[in-house]
């Protein structure tokens, strides 16, 4: 039998994951010159795009608008969508070995790191990812319930998706009408009760990974006074000597923005957003009733380590703040697939440059593959993926050139669409999403939003007429 | 972007060497594996030195008995050791700033892994890249690409 990638024997890859690295990898794949390749790409959601529609806030329309360049890949005829349909659920690792010349996964990081504090598991305390995942619609995660009725409320860590949490519960709910926020999350933050939103992060400002055009957000809001403390956002020695020798003039510009949000006095909005640094929660104190009452914080100063990167290390100061609502943002995880090898440590597929590798041996498994966050860990911005991705595909076509490849018994995609239909009837075609982006943003025209998404996958069929 | 998420997709492979063994092994070890240096680590897996391709070098020109002597005689033994929430940034410039190629990582001073510079600035170049990368897509959605719409 002839290698294949050929038109008459095309090479057939699979998906798993239809994030951003999902459809980089398949674009990669589809702009190899001479090369015939059919991606069948998966999700276990019924919509495309990942952490794009789900993760990325929905004030910030500008970056979900990227999702325009994954249509265009999508367009491709040898491409095709399969939406709802789960690993390990509907299909296991051995039914696409029977059925894909090769396999990768792009599942990325789907759960949080914890604090690793005590109170952590009280009510109210809750992951940054659940709330985000809640207010974009993620049909997994659209019943969660937060407290909104507490006045104050901490998010821990000074990352974007901290950035985002505290943006959105300082929002107006005329702000936040503008957005494609899911309608129930926009109902529920309409109501709240938060006065006072605190931002936590144990470095100093100059080691704050949020981006300036982030920062600066958040001293234009319409409903809510920001502000620093002056002795926070003072740079100590050691970040000044950092920034003496290797001058960054968007670090600086950043320490600027922070100095600035110190000197401002509060100019009577109904909110406020209180930015600190250089403290790291140590527990949180119950209420009397299984809540969320306090947060104990411990001071921070920085030292460096044999490399000179900058580490907080606890005074022993202790501080109390009292609030009710807890959001922990300090960092996203992998989470291992059924029939994949898992490197715990780093919480990703165990992998070398993208190859997977058996637990055992530690030698590449032929045939599977892996890229994006669940390949190096969540790092990066959107577009870090596509590099991530084409490094990984380089190493597909080096071992397509050897020859290396699984052996499928059914490798056609009529054999495939008929597994699917038989375990997952109620999956989505990349043309029904196409109907279902119709249909969201009609439903946005109306009301002036981006689009109104659809949140329960029964609501989704019933539009499409499936139900 | 810290040294973990260059561990994460570098595969657990590291090669070490003991103190004890001999340059004519270490020699086979570095031609084996295509690598430039090894990592010296005591019997507990903790670094305790590095030997380099220059190391050897170094003797060689000077010294025909070199294959025989031991790796403790040659090996660097002020090393820099990384930790994985070490940054790039400072890495990159640590290394750069004191000709470091190699970086062991340790955890619980218990070696985990170690990174070139080639890693590091391949990481960097990767990181700007997804920057641009993202910031075209954006303002090709808000403008259009030329020519196009």
């Amino acid at each position: 039998m002839t290698r294949p990638g050929t038109e008459t024997q095309p090479l057939r890859v699979a998906i798993v994951g239809a994030g951003p690295t999902g459809f980089y990898a398949t674009d990669q794949l589809f702009r190899q010159p001479e090369l015939v390749v059919d991606v069948d790409l998966y999700d276990r959601v019924p919509t495309p795009y990942g952490l794009v529609r789900a993760g990325v806030a929905p004030d910030h329309q500008k970056i979900k608008a990227v999702t325009a360049a994954f249509d265009k890949v999508a367009a491709h005829p040898r491409f095709r969508f399969f939406g709802g349909v789960e690993l390990g659920r509907h299909l296991s690792v051995d039914d696409l070995r029977a059925h894909y010349h090769m396999i990768v996964y792009t599942t990325g990081a789907q759960t949080d790191r914890r604090m690793g504090i005590p109170g952590e598991d009280l009510q109210r305390s809750h992951a940054a990812t659940e709330f985000v995942a809640w207010y974009n619609g993620h049909p997994d995660y659209r019943d969660l319930t937060f407290d909104l009725s507490q006045e104050r409320a901490a998010v821990v860590g000074v990352g974007n998706v901290a950035a985002d949490v505290a943006r959105i519960l300082s929002r107006t709910p005329e702000e936040l009408a503008t957005t494609d926020i899911a309608d129930y999350a926009l109902e529920a933050l309409s109501a709240s009760r938060i006065r006072e939103v605190y931002v936590l992060g144990r470095r100093g400002p100059a080691q704050a990974a949020f981006t300036n055009p982030e920062v600066r957000e958040l001293g234009e809001l319409a409903g809510a006074d920001v502000s620093t403390m002056p002795d926070e956002v003072e740079l100590d020695e050691l970040t000044r000597q950092a920034l003496e020798h290797a001058p960054d003039r968007g670090t600086q510009k950043k320490v600027e923005i922070l100095k600035e949000f110190a000197r401002r006095t509060p100019t009577g909005k109904p909110k406020r957003l209180v930015m600190r640094f250089l403290v790291s929660p140590v527990e949180l104190l119950d209420d009397g009733r299984g809540a969320v009452g306090r947060m104990r914080l411990v001071k921070n100063r920085l030292y460096a380590t044999a490399t000179g990167t900058l580490q907080p290390k606890a005074t022993g100061e202790l501080e109390e703040l009292p609030v009710g609502l807890v959001f922990r943002s300090v960092g996203y995880r992998g989470v291992a697939l059924p029939g994949v090898p898992f490197n715990d440590d780093w919480g990703v597929i165990l992998n070398a440059k993208g190859r997977v590798l058996d637990a055992q041996t530690k030698q590449p498994l032929v045939g599977q593959y892996t890229a994006g966050w669940i390949k190096r860990g969540p790092t990066g911005v959107i577009g870090t993926n596509k590099p991530d991705a084409a490094e990984t595909v380089t190493g597909m076509l080096e071992d397509l050139a050897r020859d290396i490849h699984l052996r499928p018994s059914d490798a056609t995609p009529e054999a495939v669409e008929g597994m699917v239909r038989e375990r997952q009837p109620q999956y989505l075609s990349y043309q029904d999403w196409l109907r279902l982006d119709e249909i969201e943003t009609r439903r946005g025209k109306e009301t002036r939003r981006p689009r109104v998404k659809f949140t329960r996958v029964k609501d989704m069929l019933a539009a499409l007429g499936r139900a | 972007m810290n040294i973990a998420s260059l561990l994460a997709k570098k595969g657990p492979k590291v090669v070490t060497v003991q103190p004890e063994q001999t340059i004519r092994q270490a020699l086979a070890l570095l031609a084996e594996h295509n690598i430039g240096a090894l990592v010296v680590v005591d019997r507990e897996v903790r670094p305790i030195g590095i030997l380099s391709e220059r190391d050897i070098v170094r003797t060689a020109v000077r010294d025909e008995a070199v294959f025989v002597k031991t790796v403790s005689a040659l090996m660097t033994k002020d090393v820099i050791l990384g930790l994985p929430q070490d940054e790039l940034e400072s890495v990159g410039r640590t290394m750069t700033d004191r000709h470091i190629r190699h970086l062991p990582v340790v955890d619980q001073r218990r070696l985990i892994g170690i990174i070139s510079i080639g890693d590091v600035v391949k990481a960097q170049r990767d990181l700007y890249r997804g920057e641009v990368e993202t910031l075209q897509m954006e303002l090709t959605e808000e403008h259009g690409r030329p020519g196009e719409r």
